[in-house]
């Protein structure tokens, strides 16, 4: 009889990324991970690698790529110093809910325990920041660790899995049949939706005079984006996103309320406490959206609609708790409606939008004089771009900027580190959304202290002449940090000043185009020498020193005591 | 305010998920005063059994975090009156503590009961509440107690329907594939 085909350890890996239509692998080789990456050589043609500079570069650009792609991010590090280097990576993705499948070597598994060369215990230090991990010590677990693998990366609410693999089962031979998995029975992704969730949500519909709904990321994840369209525009309820929500709907949408939370909008942050209802969809009330819990919404009925059965009723107590997929929820409850939201609400939003537009958006953006400012900036991009370009950005106040100042069009267009707010991540995550939709400009608005984190990326940048624009904005100072110091603490500017170094020089030392600009006047010329340049540009803008983002909720204060003006 | 609460879980048995229980509460500081592990009536199902001091709140948002796990199949809470609970102490007692005759007295009142005999101590064996392995332990102290060891708790609800029937209904197969 003939013996059955074998193959190794390493190869099935590959393999099995293959069977579940990977094309593209970011990643770092080291020893304990040498065998699948000798494996990987044969396979190039089908495996597209990006090698960064540093691991956590490979998972922040895993999980720009799963976020523009809508396919999960791929990552490969070694034992040791590599798999532990993508720790802020997989963290990051494990807040923001995004699929990305980590592979990490491990020591031969005769060694696992000894301290040997290399050795960290991956399993123990990723599990708090990871939906599920799993260590692989023979080559036959291979194919069904990772078919479970991207079965809980993708499904019910995503997230971020890793499998650690040790070099002995990377070595070994094994039979290899490839199966997805259909279903775990510990685990239900697909939450049924209840009829009687449909019907109180209607009933509370239609008693309501001040409605409000809350779109967050989940809207993306699920991919309801044109299900919340056609949900807000038959009910013309005003539609309020988070800041991974931006891009759930066209900011032209009649309907569109603004953006909550910290650094939002005045009028869904101050409305927020007029609304008699608030419906929540596949967000999570963060508190950076919600400020203080104890005078949050108290004049409303509230509605969540959650994936996630352990997000219901953990910040804010719901009337409602639905348990199921937002696109599901919408699909069923959208032919049944038969309610349009009064007018005259609408128009309070309007007001106060007008109050902002006036005390706060028209000085960011149209500046006379004074040095530039980074709103004007991001505005100016706006425009030049017909709003068609993907936006990444840093943590902080360019983080805010890129989020309130650009007019996002298209689902996925800003992608941003939410719930972790890793400085660092603008760089890496653009180089990740580049490689995923090659079609687009990719716009990095980052800042000098940011940029500096993960600067290494731009070798990879170079390497693979990924034609991202990077904008830094320079003020010399880590902005959101010295906001926080200059409101707070008395002006005390603790180790929030940084000299910088001559950032386009860094730029050409790496082959990339750079340039920078001081004034207004030559800002227009440079950025469309920017946007017209084929190939990568950094463009360094110096800025105001010390701007501050506002409107601003205060900690420790209600939604609506937002600040306008310090 | 805090109270007295019984954690059950039902789980696959796989590597690393204690660690992955423990972790929640740990995050959120709260002290886990008993953990009992075992295999349950169905194959490759472990329970947990998880006694803490909280408040009812806290408790609800730590089993959702513990249900939300991938390989848990099912979590719940209650309250000591919801379910009939049990430890097992063990106490080593010398030999000639153990002529004494009132030793059988204390026996027979706590339904103790002595499980070994060797030629110089004693082990006795009680089952109760923390209340009655504590009182016993008090009364036994002055025979002199060589050792003493008690179990965590187990736990089995007074629901008609406990969460065990559900184990019934499960599918065999852990996961099944295309």
């Amino acid at each position: 009889m003939k013996e059955p085909l074998k193959i190794t350890g390493a190869e099935a890996i590959l393999s099995s990324l293959i069977k579940e239509n990977v094309d593209t692998i970011f990643g770092y080789p080291g020893g304990a991970i040498m065998p699948i990456y000798d494996k990987l050589f044969d396979k190039f043609h089908k495996l597209k690698h990006i090698l960064v500079r540093h691991e956590q570069g490979a998972a922040h650009a895993a999980q720009a790529y799963a976020m523009v792609t809508g396919k999960p991010g791929v990552c490969f590090a070694t034992s040791g110093p590599g798999a532990t280097n993508l720790i802020t990576g997989i963290t990051n993705a494990n807040l923001d809910s995004i699929p990305i499948i980590f592979i990490t070597a491990q020591v031969s598994s005769t060694l696992l325990g000894t301290d040997a060369f290399q050795e960290t215990d991956m399993i123990s230090l990723s599990m708090p920041v990871t939906k599920w991990n799993y260590q692989v010590t023979k080559a036959n677990e291979i194919a069904d660790a990772i078919a479970k693998a991207f079965f809980f990366a993708k499904t019910g609410r995503p997230g971020p899995v890793l499998i650690d693999i040790t070099k002995d089962a990377q070595n070994e031979l094994t039979e290899f049949n490839y199966k997805k998995i259909k279903s775990i029975r510990s685990y239900n992704p697909k939450p049924e939706l209840k009829d009687e969730d449909i019907r109180t949500t209607l009933l509370l519909m239609q008693s309501s005079k001040k409605p409000l709904l809350l779109a967050g990321h989940g809207i993306l994840l699920a991919n309801a984006t044109g299900q919340l369209e056609a949900f807000v525009n038959k009910t013309k309820i005003p539609v309020a996103v988070t800041l991974l929500g931006k891009s759930a709907i066209c900011e032209d949408n009649p309907y569109y309320a603004g953006m909550l939370g910290m650094h939002g909008n005045y009028a869904p942050n101050v409305l927020t406490n007029e609304a008699d209802l608030i419906i929540a969809a596949g967000m999570r009330f963060d508190d950076r959206v919600t400020g203080d819990l104890s005078r949050y919404a108290k004049k409303a009925r509230i509605i969540h609609i959650d994936i996630d059965k352990a997000e219901l009723n953990k910040n804010v107590k719901a009337d409602i708790a639905i348990h199921a997929d937002i696109k599901d929820f919408l699909d069923e409850i959208i032919p049944a409606i038969n309610y349009s939201a009064d007018k005259r609400w609408l128009e309070q939003f309007r007001k106060l939008e007008k109050i902002e537009q006036e005390k706060v958006i028209h000085k960011e953006c149209f500046p006379e004089n004074g040095k530039i400012r980074s709103g004007e900036v991001i505005n100016r991009l706006s425009v030049k771009t017909a709003r068609e370009a993907i936006i990444v950005t840093d943590v902080g106040q360019n983080q805010m900027m890129g989020a309130r100042y650009y007019k996002y069009k298209y689902p996925n267009s800003l992608i941003t580190s939410g719930g972790l707010g890793t400085m660092g991540f603008g760089l890496p995550a653009a180089m990740g959304a580049q490689v995923g939709r090659p079609d687009k400009t990719v716009i990095l608005i980052t800042g000098d202290g940011g940029f500096q984190m993960t600067a290494q990326e731009l070798g990879t940048v170079f390497q693979y002449n990924l034609p991202v624009k990077i904008v830094i904005f320079n003020n010399n100072f880590l902005g959101m940090v010295r906001q926080w110091q200059q409101l707070f603490n008395n002006n005390r500017y603790a180790e929030t000043n940084m000299p910088t170094p001559d950032f386009p020089l860094i730029a050409k030392a790496f082959g990339i185009e750079g340039a920078v600009v001081k004034d207004r006047a030559k800002l227009d010329q440079a950025l469309d020498k920017m946007l017209n340049h084929n190939g990568p540009h950094l463009l360094e803008v110096k800025i105001e020193k010390e701007a501050n983002v506002f409107p601003m909720i205060y900690p420790g204060m209600a939604v609506d005591e937002i600040i306008l003006e310090p | 305010m805090k109270d007295t609460y019984t954690i059950t879980a039902f789980s696959e048995n796989h590597i690393g998920l204690l660690n992955r229980i423990t972790i929640i509460f740990t995050r959120r500081h709260i002290n886990i005063e008993s953990l009992t592990v075992s295999s349950t009536e169905m194959k490759g199902i472990h329970r947990f059994t998880i006694v803490v001091e909280a408040e009812e709140e806290q408790v609800v948002k730590v089993v959702n975090q513990i249900e939300k796990l991938t390989e848990v199949l099912r979590a719940e809470w209650y309250l000591n009156d919801d379910t009939v609970y049990r430890e097992i102490a063990l106490y080593k007692i010398p030999i000639d503590s153990a002529i004494d005759k009132n030793l059988e007295l204390v026996l027979r009142e706590f339904n103790a009961h002595i499980v070994d005999i060797q030629n110089d101590f004693v082990i006795i064996e009680n089952t109760g509440h923390v209340d009655d392995t504590e009182k016993l332990y008090d009364i036994l102290n002055p025979f002199g107690i060589l050792q003493f060891v008690r179990s965590g708790r187990i736990s089995i609800s007074k629901q008609k329907k406990e969460l065990s029937a559900y184990l019934n209904e499960l599918p065999l197969n852990e996961y099944v594939k295309e």
